[in-house]
This record gives C-alpha cells, structure tokens and sequence, in this order.
C-alpha cells in the first residue's frame, strides 16, 4: 500500500489530485502522466481538479494496475507551489522525494 | 556454525524455485496482488514506500564472512549499496526489485541462507542472545536449540497460516540479551537440581499495540521435549487465537483473556496428549547439532593481555572503546567486541557494502570467521583474541564502525520509520540522528553511563519503545508528527513495560524532552552506579514529569 | 466448486441436507455437527455411510464417540488464511485415527495444496478457479522436503537410518493424497 486512499476523499474542500502507485516489476514510486506512462516525476503528472475527473484518473490507473503495469494506485492531494507541484501530506511528500536521512554515497548513483 | 547437507541444499532450492514461479505468475499477471501478497510476504518481501523492501533470515543472528560478504554483493549489485540490520536480527533491503528476486534468492541460497518466513502469519526467524557459545555467564550455547526450532518450523504445515505472526527467542545466560519475555514464545536454557539441561518456558509477551510480559508457564522443561512442546502451545495458539480482529490475534491476547493457569492447563493438556513422536528429541541428535557449533579452537592465554594493556596505556580512545564496547568471554585471553552501527547522525542498523565486506574481512581474520547481528541492531565479533584487539580496533575505525558507544544513550534502536516503512505514522531515523548528535560528546555519555533508547514510528513498536528505559513512540496528529515518550521499559531478565510520561512533544520540541529526562536523572541518582533504570525504579516518574511539564 | 479425489475431478456422491431438510433414506449423508449428534440415533439405523460437516472455528468436541463410525469430515474453510482446519485435520489423523475421507472445502489456494495433504486432508473441494485447474493439470509445485513429521506419515519417505528422525520426503512427483 502505497497511499491512503481516504485522503482525497476525506477532505470536505475538493484538492487537486494526481494518481501514484508503484511500478510491479520494480517497486519505484510513479506518478500517471496525461499520456498514460508512469514515472518518478510527478511535476508531469496529471492533474484532476474535480472529484468527476479524479474518478477518471482513478479508473485509468485502476485500468493499468489490470495490465500489470502498477500496483495499488490511488489518488493523493497536491499543492502548486511556485512552479513545482508537491504532495500535500508528509508520507506522500516522502514518497515522492525519498528518505529524508542521509544515504551512503553510492546510493545516490541510483537515482 | 550450523552447514547445510544435501537435504537442507535441496529444501532451500525447492523454496527458491516455488517463489520464483510465484514471483513470474505475478509478473505475468496470472496472480494479482491480493492473491499474491500473502506469498511474498511469506517470503519477506514487503511492498513499502519507496519500492519493495527484502527481508533476509539471519537465523539467530549468527553469520560468516563468505556469508556477509554475499550480502555486500547483493547491496551492491541489487540495491543501494547499503542494508539495515532489524531487530529481529535480520537483515533489510530497502531498493529491491521484484523481477531480481529469483535471481537474489539463488545468490542466498549458494551461501545457505534465504528469506523463507520472514513475514506473513507463521513462526518467524528464531532469535537469541548475540553473545550465544561465547558469553562468560552461559549456562549453555542456545544456538542449537533455536537451529532446531529454526528446522521444525520451516514450512510446517500446521502453522503456516496461524491467527498472527508468531516469535521465538532462546537465551542460554541468566543475564537475558535476547528479551525472551517479549517474545510469543520465550526460552531460557537453564540447568535443574540434578544438573540436567532444560527450559524455562515463557509463553504470551510481545509489544505492538497491547505491550505484555510472558508468562512463565513451565519452570523446566526437559530438552527432549522442545519441539513436541513448542508444537503444543502453537496447536493451542492455532485452534483458539483469535481471528476476528487483527489486533487481538497475537497469543499474548489469547494467554490474556484465558489467564495464565488456564493456557498453562491447555498445553499441558495438548503437550500430554501427544505424547512420545518423532518430535521427541534423541541426545544424540541434540548432540549431533551442537557439534556444528562447537567453540573454534582457541589458544590457552593467560586472563590478562599485556599488548592490549600496553596499547590502552597509549591510547586513550582505544581504553574508551574497550569500557563500553569489549565483553567478558568464556574463554580467558578472549573478549567479545560490539561494532556499534550507530555512528553520530546516521541511521541505526545501516552498514554499507564495503563496511560489510570490511567486518567479514576482520572476522575472518581475528574472529574466527563469525559474526553475530544484535537485536540491538549491532554488530558482534565474538571470538576476539585480546592480544589482536589493537589491531582489530584500528581497522573498524577506518571504517567508521568504531564507536565506543555500546549500551549507552546514543546506542538507540530506531525502526524505519517514515522515511521508508508503509505503516508509520512518524519518521523515526531523523529523531534518532538529532539525539545521537545532541549527546555525541563522548565523556557525557560515558558519565550517563547505560541507558537505552527505543524509538518506533507507530504503536506496532518494531523499535521496541516500550521495553526502552527510555521509549519513542512517533504517532500522526493532524497531519503532524508527535513523540510520546515513556520510561522505565526493559526488555533483560526484570523485563517491564515503560510508561507513558505525560503528553506528546513535537520533532522539535522531542530532543530537548529527552535531554530533560537525562539531566533530571543525573540529577537524582544517588550515585553514578546508580543507572537510569535503577533511578527510575526507585523515585517512580514523578520527578520526570514535574521536569518534562513544569512549565505546562 | 470442484471435488478432487486423489487429483481426479469427481461427482460428489454424498449428501448434505439443508437446515430443516430431511435427510434422505439411503446414500452417504453428512449433517452439521450438533445435528448429527442430535439425531445420531436415527442417523445410526440407515446402514449407511454417515459424515460430519466442521464450520470454521468449531472443534470436535462431543465427536469423540462418534467418529470410529464416521466415513467423512467435511472441514469448511471460508477464507483461506483461516488456518485452523490444518490443526482440526492433524487432530483427527493423529488423536483419533480417523482413516475416512478429510475433505477441504472452499477457499483453497494452490500453494495450500501441499501444506492441507500433509495435514492430513485427502480430498479437495474447490471454489478457487485457479487452483481447481493447478490440481487437473498436474500443477501444483511444491517443495518435497519437510522438517517435521506431519500427518500422513505412512505416505513419506523417513530420513535415512543415522540422520535426523525429524526429516521427512514427499514422493515425486507430487502425489495429490
């Protein structure tokens, strides 16, 4: 599990949201562009700015998880920031950026 | 050390081939990932934050350095080049990929390990005491009672899919370094009035959201019936264990709501009615696994070290090291030495590929090819020559596994948190790094003297807070991480279950609590071989609470 | 659902009467625990072959006399990490020398296979789709090499004189009971 779906839902004010998962074959954190790819980089990911929209970005990616492309998508809340888009949560923001602790050098390499 | 035979080769290589063909159904999409996740998780394979996580079984924690040295070729080639050792003594990969899994699991194989109950509701790896074969207060090596518990559970095929996860820890010393009365099932090797090797038996401790000490359901248990009463107590735990709530299916529940006299009567009960099988244990099979994990041969020395002793004239960091990080050994002229993972300011339990290789190097070496992984979360060198512990202390300090901090504040057992696990509420690793810099002058710790600190990022307490002289618990409020803190937890013999202090702090306020809750017991100690826990269990929390809240 | 008797597909030739429904004259039948006991007298004067139907989390208390005369266990799993029928299954092999039909009914995975043969159970009645069709096509894979005696002891392969009593072998290939 990757993001709680609730999140979107709960808020009472819709947010803006994209849809995020992991990859099936490698585990990486991805977000669902407008072209139907997936990738780490969620300054490309689409953006629902409705609920109506947010179900259909919701059953696009439910679509790919079918096609073992992802697993276990959801919807998570983001905010516009100064040119960037970021998660509005911490675990989400964490997920898109990666441990906030130091990492050994070589860790980076694979990033 | 515990080898394979053909027989063990073979049942790891069938398993390796099993998950291989689940790993490519579900791949291929035939398995979806409700279908699929109780496999990999039997197979400790975790789908957590970042990408899927491996958990690799170090079975009571005891590895060699061809051993080590594989799992510095799997960081290297298939992860970050960096592993995490648990507190199950185990060993994490944080970056793996499904589809490199078969290929990760036959490199483990080669070297007779693998990843086999690691996770999911079955009988996990069996942990105990780090110093096994080696310590000076050892009634007798617990290794070859937990390789044969290790055996007996492997795939057993009434207990694959119990009520909830189920823990096993041996110690073979009074002083308790496995914490055996947390466990599901705890084990204290011990000796009766006729000099006769058996067991005292705790059944019901474990932490989680519902902390619990075991309860002491037999006083001695002969060891010929080890594994035919272990099977007793699982039938018990699988037929009556709840399964209607999650959080209540441990068997520390079961055990709770049955009362102790009771579930002793049940297994008891079950434990008779079994009766002799091919579960009784023969004394030459026992035997037979103890010969695998028969004391190197080690030379006749005297108790004392004049090459150390003069090296510890010279060298006053080296004589620092030794106060906390060198342990009395059975055999004289020897000593057991703690590589602390818990350099100032970097994750807890971390090494990277090239301090594995540089430990498996060194034991090879200087200590008798072993290695043994703490629940603390360290590395143990058990087999040391004093004579070659200048040598030995050099080395590991090049490569930063130096620290002269065993057992002391900045020592702290911290789970992932946050920063990598799935269930976590709060980051766990920062909070860790912030205290280990607040504390990190060496003298101050040393005049703190032993106190350990626990922190976990949610109430599942894999960073065993409550059993901390000081405990973390990291929770979410509103969106917000929070720190509890509670005192007086201990996971040795006089196990207890910590306290909740007060109200929770923010990350930013947390160090500073913790550094109130140090300075209040310097403070009321009565004298510095008063240690925190001592402290604690005399004056009671309410000098720490009057500190912690006195401005409130 | 699907019944496998020894990895064949077959009819199913017993009975279970509904709650409230008369049980018929002739042919096996199985009745819920507390019926059959309940009305064991009149069961007992049909000449027939008689079996019990285990609900998930019941026991087999109150069954002790009863089940020399029984010729099948029904256990009923309805999910399928309710593992408790794998400990009901050993019971009734090693405590009671039950030697009728164990069959598994439910929600079976194909990786359960093995682990329920060796608990003792010998027939499968299947919901799963997947494992149904694994169970036809001779493709259950699963490791043959055990670490403890199970409950169907006579079917494995001990450990070689001189080696650990503990070990057992499944025959290859994997023989569905």
């Amino acid at each position: 599990m990757s993001a709680n779906p609730q999140q979107a839902r709960k808020a009472k004010v819709f947010r803006p949201v994209v849809a995020t998962s992991n990859d099936l074959a490698t585990g990486a954190v991805v977000f669902r562009h407008g072209d139907g790819t997936w990738s780490i980089d969620i300054g490309r990911a689409e953006i629902a700015e409705t609920p109506e929209d947010g179900d259909r970005l919701l059953a696009r990616a439910n679509a790919d998880q079918d096609a073992c492309l992802i697993v276990e998508p959801a919807l998570i809340e983001i905010i516009r920031e100064g040119g960037f888009v970021r998660p509005v949560s911490l675990r989400e923001l964490i997920r898109a950026t990666g441990p906030t602790v130091p990492l050994p050098p070589e860790a980076y390499a694979h990033l | 050390m515990y080898r394979y035979d053909e027989f063990d080769h073979a049942f790891v290589n069938e398993r390796v081939a099993e998950f291989s063909d689940q790993v490519a159904r579900r791949l291929s999409g035939e398995l979806t990932e409700d279908q699929f996740k109780p496999l990999r998780l039997m197979n400790g394979v975790y789908l957590q934050l970042h990408a899927y996580m491996l958990r690799i079984a170090i079975p009571y924690g005891t590895l060699s350095s061809r051993q080590m040295r594989r799992l510095a070729h799997i960081a290297r080639t298939y992860d970050r080049d960096y592993g995490h050792f648990t507190t199950r003594q185990n060993l994490q990969f944080n970056w793996i990929r499904l589809a490199d899994m078969p290929a990760i699991l036959k490199e483990l194989a080669e070297v007779e390990m693998h990843a086999i109950q690691t996770s999911g509701n079955c009988i996990r790896n069996v942990t105990a005491d780090h110093f096994a074969g080696a310590a000076a207060d050892e009634v007798g090596d617990p290794r070859p009672y937990a390789e044969i518990l290790r055996q007996w559970s492997s795939i057993h095929p009434e207990f694959t899919y119990l009520p909830r996860k189920f823990k096993l820890a041996v110690t073979g010393a009074p002083n308790d370094r496995a914490a055996i009365q947390v466990h599901d099932i705890g084990l204290e090797l011990k000796r009766n009035a006729k000099g006769e090797i058996g067991f005292a038996v705790f059944v019901g401790g474990g932490q989680g959201r519902t902390p619990m000490v075991a309860k002491r359901i037999r006083d001695f248990l002969p060891e010929a019936d080890l594994l035919t009463y272990c099977e007793a107590i699982l039938r018990v735990y699988n037929l009556d264990g709840r399964r209607d709530n999650k959080y209540k299916a441990r068997i520390k529940i079961l055990v709770h709501e049955m009362g102790e006299d009771e579930m002793r009567q049940a297994v008891e009960r079950e434990f008779a009615a079994i009766g002799r099988t091919a579960l009784t244990l023969p004394a030459e099979e026992i035997a037979r696994i103890q010969s695998y994990f028969a004391p190197p041969v080690l030379a006749t020395l005297p108790a004392h070290s004049d090459v150390l002793d003069k090296a510890k004239a010279a060298d006053p960091e080296l004589a620092r090291f030794l106060r906390r990080n060198l342990h009395a050994h059975r055999t004289p002229g020897y000593g057991i030495l703690t590589v602390s993972l818990k350099p100032t300011g970097l994750p807890p339990g971390d090494a990277t590929s090239a301090q594995m290789d540089v430990i498996a190097d060194i034991a090879e070496r200087y200590s008798a090819d072993e290695i043994r992984v703490s629940h603390e979360q360290n590395l143990v060198l058990p087999w040391v020559c004093l004579d070659d512990i200048p040598a030995v202390y050099a080395a590991l300090k090049r490569a930063g596994l130096a620290t002269p901090n065993a057992g002391l504040v900045t020592d702290i057992i911290a789970c992932p948190g946050l920063d990598y696990c799935a269930l976590a509420n709060a980051r766990s690793i920062p909070v860790a790094q912030r205290i280990s810099e607040r504390f990190a002058a060496l003298d101050r710790q040393e005049e703190i003297g032993e106190l350990k600190l626990k922190i976990s990022g949610c109430i599942n307490a894999c960073g065993h807070h409550h059993v901390g002289h000081i405990g973390i618990l990291g929770v979410d409020r509103k969106g917000e991480e929070f720190y509890q803190i509670t005192l007086g937890g201990s996971g040795d013999e006089t196990t207890s279950i910590g306290e909740i202090v007060g109200r929770g702090f923010s990350s930013d306020e947390v160090v500073d609590a913790v550094e109130t809750v140090v300075e209040t017991y310097l403070k009321i100690r009565t004298s510095p071989a008063e240690k925190f826990l001592d402290a604690y269990r005399r004056v009671g929390e309410a000098p720490f609470r009057e500190a912690l809240y006195a401005d409130a | 659902m699907a019944l496998f008797r020894h990895g064949v597909r077959v009819a199913d030739d017993w009975t279970f009467p509904a709650e409230g429904e008369a049980f018929p004259d002739s042919g096996p039948v199985a009745l819920p625990r507390a019926r059959l006991i309940a009305e064991w007298t009149a069961l007992e004067a049909r000449n027939a072959p008689l079996g019990v139907v285990i609900a998930s989390g019941e026991k087999l208390d109150g069954l002790e006399a009863i089940l020399p005369r029984l010729s099948l266990v029904k256990l009923v799993i309805p999910r399928y990490a309710d593992g408790r029928l794998y400990s009901i299954a050993r019971l009734l092999r090693d405590r009671y020398s039950f030697a009728g039909e164990i069959r598994a009914s439910g929600d079976v995975l194909r990786d359960q296979v093995a682990l329920l043969v060796r608990a003792g159970v010998d027939t499968f009645d299947v919901a799963h789709e997947g494992t149904a069709r694994a169970i036809e096509t001779g493709g259950i894979v699963a490791v043959t090499h055990h670490y403890q005696p199970a409950s169907n002891d006579a079917a494995e392969a001990h450990a070689a004189p001189g080696a650990r009593p503990w070990l057992r072998r499944t025959p290859v290939p994997f023989p569905l009971a």
